[in-house]
């Protein structure tokens, strides 16, 4: 009897979608949904206590051995993002009862749980692979049910935002075909650790350059690193407000693991000719998109488009922490990786029980929200304390850990405008607390709608988390200096 | 010999392409496509490639076009002229990542080489042993449905997103803000008798068709993916002469819709027989005693499931389009 | 290095960029769509070709026969078509719905539109 467990957090989502087409009744798919990321997520944080006690974990799928098969290849840095993906959707997705009830047209409730179901699936398909060509596919999987979840949102705009997103989207992953393509023209294999062996041999060639670059551009157009980031505040501003927590918690993350791995487990970025030019091409956009992302986000007049574009800048940090390139800087990136997408969850989840109260998320209509509100708006201010980097709050955490970095690799420039910017974080923020908390209520226009308690819930929840993270760092510190270290250290099986 | 064709037909590619970088007019482009489908299709016969030419030019001049067709009897063919040019910077983004491109293939193996590194490192295990170990002699279909069996579930998985997709886009409500749409000038009314005479005795024919190349994919080009989109064609078809109503009469949709889930169903829990009995995901082994036989089933039935399923997301989507049409083209 | 070795993915290259010229530069969506077509298909198209074994055949075994082509290529691209069209469906049941709330499909028409 051979242990299942590294391929059960992708397979119960992927077999648990079509299951789940048969249940007609929306509140059927929800609670048969809700179960199928719950039994992920279990497995997810099993496979992680696993890694821990015995290092990798190796499945060949289908009975045949990499690289002749496709390969589930589990280390510490797979294990932990997947326990975040799926801790994430599944949150996400226990809240999202009233609100999808709230934003989505009623004949499609069934199918959104299962669209929802199948994006997961791919997300955490592309996280466990070991293999190159099947990441591309489970990519396409996502991105396909994203497209739609997205075309869900109330305005005619999402349909622009998800068609405008489909195009970017589809060149991204062509790219990525390509740089896979190439890749197998010059080594033979699909297989990362396969590739990652072959490699080295080949010296400076070209076509390996070439792969690489495509690659990352293909990823950095998913990541919505700067300046490839033209899809995302659409996208997050018209989507559904479940669905833009779902992806602000979850698919940048993905895409900043498949950046890593790919730089890092099968390139050895740090040993190539090529890191000082790309080293410095990741801190500068990192930086721009930091400042460029928070100054626009200040000046927004619409809360979810304003953390659209924190979004973006948040995203700016995690590739100045893979430029700096240590073990030091990937850790801090890592540890980043976890907490935003905890800050992201609490924040557009509050978001989500704004609309569903007084229909909009424009400032106008969110004044006074913190007496109408008061529990999901300290939630939003926990978070948002976290986005800015408050000590007490797991963003704190991460900025540590990012200004450290940068210190030690003696980027003294660096940490400060790291730091810097931050400030500007605090500046949006603030603008938010003073619409919430020290500005009257437009008068009458409060809707009847029930307050949601699992929204609640789940909204608090992610704003304790990010309080807990805050003190207790044990988990994503240690597991991300584990992961740091393999994506640097032994290179051999 | 070989060479010239290929020559002449990599020129006609670009000719096509070319072409519909300068064309203005939805038709116009349509055809343009479908030419350039079934001229890719050409090329991978000389490529030796008879699986994916068949493939391609089922998609690429079949499927595609008619998508692309019936979007434009709802839109109407005409596209503004110089609606949102930024040709200089299309340019200059077009020929940096060409450049790239360029940059990547000097230092690539010659064309053709029996000694590139593709083909010496994991594709001869394929050739050398996959006779012995699935007994089926058509190479691309055993390793689309043993060894990359994985991958192919995922295809599969694919084409029910998309069939998920398109309902959840299409089914019926109006975004805020809707303007209303000037129709379009296509007439439904016409009766195509002669047309409907002619097919109704071809629809039997394509479906007896689907099920050869669904089962013959062992043997030669075909397997579940093709069959399905044959199979598809013939319903498609039917659709198209005699209406929408009256195909959704013999086959109604919520049945095709259960069916896209059916066939993914199929695919996965034969993965998962074999992990009840303490194998990997996929592995067919335990589906008989003799490891050959095991195989030759395990892929004929997940052939199936991708068949089902592929042939009911191409029906479920071609529904999808065609009611559009019907509530927004008359 | 002999011009007709590389000959082929030269033309490939041409084939796709022409293919992400059209998805960038012009504004009807459903032409967008058709470039994004091209460009994925000229991408099928190169692999195909590194796949190929000058004097090999197909790859369905033969006793007779003592030189494939790769078939590893042809199993990948395989899949690729399907994602292809399913992308090339998604994308157009959008702009049918972009039709029906906007009333065009050109994108400078609906960007004005949005604006207001």
């Amino acid at each position: 009897m051979i242990s299942h467990l590294a391929v059960l957090p992708v397979l119960l989502p992927l077999v648990g979608a079509p299951a789940c087409v048969v249940l007609r009744r929306p509140g059927a798919a929800w609670a048969f949904a809700c179960g199928v990321a719950f039994l992920a997520f279990v497995a997810a944080s099993h496979l992680l206590v696993q890694t821990r006690e015995l290092g990798v974990i190796s499945y060949a799928l289908g009975g045949w051995a990499a690289p002749w098969g496709i390969e589930y290849r589990i280390d510490l840095l797979n294990a932990l993002v997947l326990v975040l993906v799926s801790a994430m959707g599944m949150t996400v997705l226990l809240a999202s009862r009233a609100s999808v009830r709230g934003e989505v047209d009623p004949s499609r409730h069934s199918l959104f749980y299962v669209a929802y179901l199948l994006c997961l699936a791919g997300l955490l398909g592309i996280v466990a692979t070991g293999d190159a060509f099947n990441l591309f596919v489970f990519l396409e999987i996502s991105s396909l049910a994203t497209y739609a979840l997205v075309a869900c949102g109330r305005d005619r705009r999402a349909l622009i935002a998800a068609f405008n997103y489909l195009i970017m989207g589809t060149i991204g992953a062509t790219f990525i075909l390509i740089g896979i393509g190439f890749l197998y023209m010059t080594t033979g294999t699909l297989n990362m650790l396969d590739l990652a062996v072959r490699l080295p041999q080949l010296g400076e060639s070209q076509t390996v350059f070439a792969a690489y670059a495509f690659i990352v551009v293909g990823v950095c157009l998913k990541l919505a690193l700067f300046p490839l980031h033209l899809w995302l505040p659409g996208t997050y501003t018209q989507a559904p407000s479940i669905v833009t927590a779902f992806l602000a918690a979850t698919a940048t993350k993905v895409a900043l693991y498949v950046l890593v791995r790919f730089s890092f487990s099968v390139f050895h970025l740090e040993t190539s000719r090529l890191a000082l030019s790309l080293e410095a091409i990741f801190i500068t956009l990192g930086v721009v998109a930091a400042f460029a992302g928070s100054l626009v986000a200040i000046y927004a007049t619409d809360l979810k488009r304003g953390l659209a574009w924190s979004s973006i800048a948040q995203v700016g940090y995690m590739a100045i922490s893979v430029g700096i390139g240590t073990a030091a800087g990937l850790q801090a990136g890592l540890i980043h990786l976890f907490n935003h997408a905890l800050m992201k969850g609490a924040l557009f989840l509050a978001v989500a029980a704004y609309v569903l109260r007084v229909g909009g998320t424009t400032f106008r209509e969110l004044r006074g929200i913190g007496q109408r509100m008061p529990l999901t708006t300290a939630a939003f201010v926990v978070g948002g304390l976290s986005l800015i980097g408050i000590p007490g709050t797991a963003g704190f955490i991460s900025k540590w850990y990012l200004v450290m970095a940068a210190m030690e690799s003696e980027r003294w420039l660096l940490a400060f405008l790291v730091v810097a910017s931050s400030l500007l974080t605090a500046v949006y923020i603030w603008r938010f607390i003073e619409v919430a908390y020290l500005e009257k209520p437009e008068s009458g226009k409060a809707s009847p709608q029930k307050p949601a308690g699992m929204l609640l819930t789940c909204t608090l929840l992610l704003a304790l988390a990010n309080l807990y993270f805050g003190f207790d760092t044990r988990l994503p510190v240690s597991t991300s200096a584990g992961a740091a270290a393999n994506l640097l250290g032994a290179r051999t099986p | 010999m070989e060479l010239a064709v290929n020559i002449v037909l990599l020129s006609l590619l670009v000719t096509t392409a070319a072409a519909l970088v300068l064309v203005r007019g939805l038709l116009a482009s349509i055809m343009l496509t479908s030419i350039y489908g079934l001229l890719s299709a050409s090329f991978f016969v000389i490529m030796d490639a008879v699986d994916v030419a068949f493939t391609e030019a089922a998609v690429g001049a079949g499927v595609s076009p008619l998508l692309l067709l019936l979007s434009v009897a709802v839109i109407g063919r005409h596209e503004a002229r110089n609606a949102g040019a930024r040709p200089l910077f299309a340019v200059l983004l077009v020929g940096i990542t060409g450049a790239l491109l360029i940059v990547g293939t000097l230092d690539m193996p010659a064309f053709g080489r029996a000694d590139a590194p593709a083909h010496l490192h994991v594709a001869p295990r394929y050739l050398l042993l996959s006779g012995e170990e699935t007994g089926i002699p058509n190479v691309v279909t055993s390793v689309l449905a043993s060894y990359r069996a994985y991958d192919t579930l995922g295809e599969v998985i694919v084409i029910f997103t998309a069939g998920v997709a398109v309902i959840l886009i299409l089914a019926s409500g109006t975004h805020r803000g809707s303007a209303r749409p000037h129709s379009a000038p296509v007439d439904t009314k016409d009766p195509h008798t002669i047309l409907q005479v002619v097919s109704k005795t071809m629809i039997p024919f394509m479906l007896l068709f689907a099920f050869y190349v669904q089962f013959h994919g062992d043997y030669g080009p075909g397997g579940g993916f093709q069959a399905g989109v044959i199979f598809a064609s013939g319903i498609i078809l039917y659709g198209l002469l005699y209406g929408l109503p009256a195909i959704c009469r013999v086959i109604r949709p919520p049945v095709v819709e259960l069916c896209s889930a059916l066939g993914v169903l199929v695919y996965g829990v034969t993965g998962i027989l074999s992990m009840l009995q303490g194998r990997p995901f996929l592995d067919y082994s335990v589906l008989a005693d003799d490891p050959i036989r095991a195989q030759q089933i395990g892929i004929m039935v997940i052939e199936l499931g991708v068949g089902i399923t592929v042939a009911s997301v191409l029906i479920v989507i071609y529904y999808a389009f065609a009611n559009q049409f019907e509530t927004n083209g008359n | 290095m002999d011009i007709l070795s590389h000959f082929n993915y030269w033309v490939v290259v041409v084939l796709m960029m022409l293919g992400f010229f059209i998805v960038i530069a012009r504004g009807n969506l459903i032409k967008k769509l058709i470039g994004l077509n091209i460009f994925q298909t000229s991408v099928f198209i190169f692999y195909i070709s590194t796949g190929k074994v000058i004097g090999g055949s197909a790859p369905v075994l033969s006793s007779d026969i003592q030189l494939y082509s790769n078939p590893l290529p042809h199993v990948l691209i395989l899949t690729a078509i399907v994602v292809g069209i399913a992308t090339t469906s998604v994308g157009l049941a959008l702009v049918l719905r972009i039709y029906r709330a906007y009333g065009s499909i050109e994108q400078d028409e609906i960007l004005e539109q949005s604006r207001q």
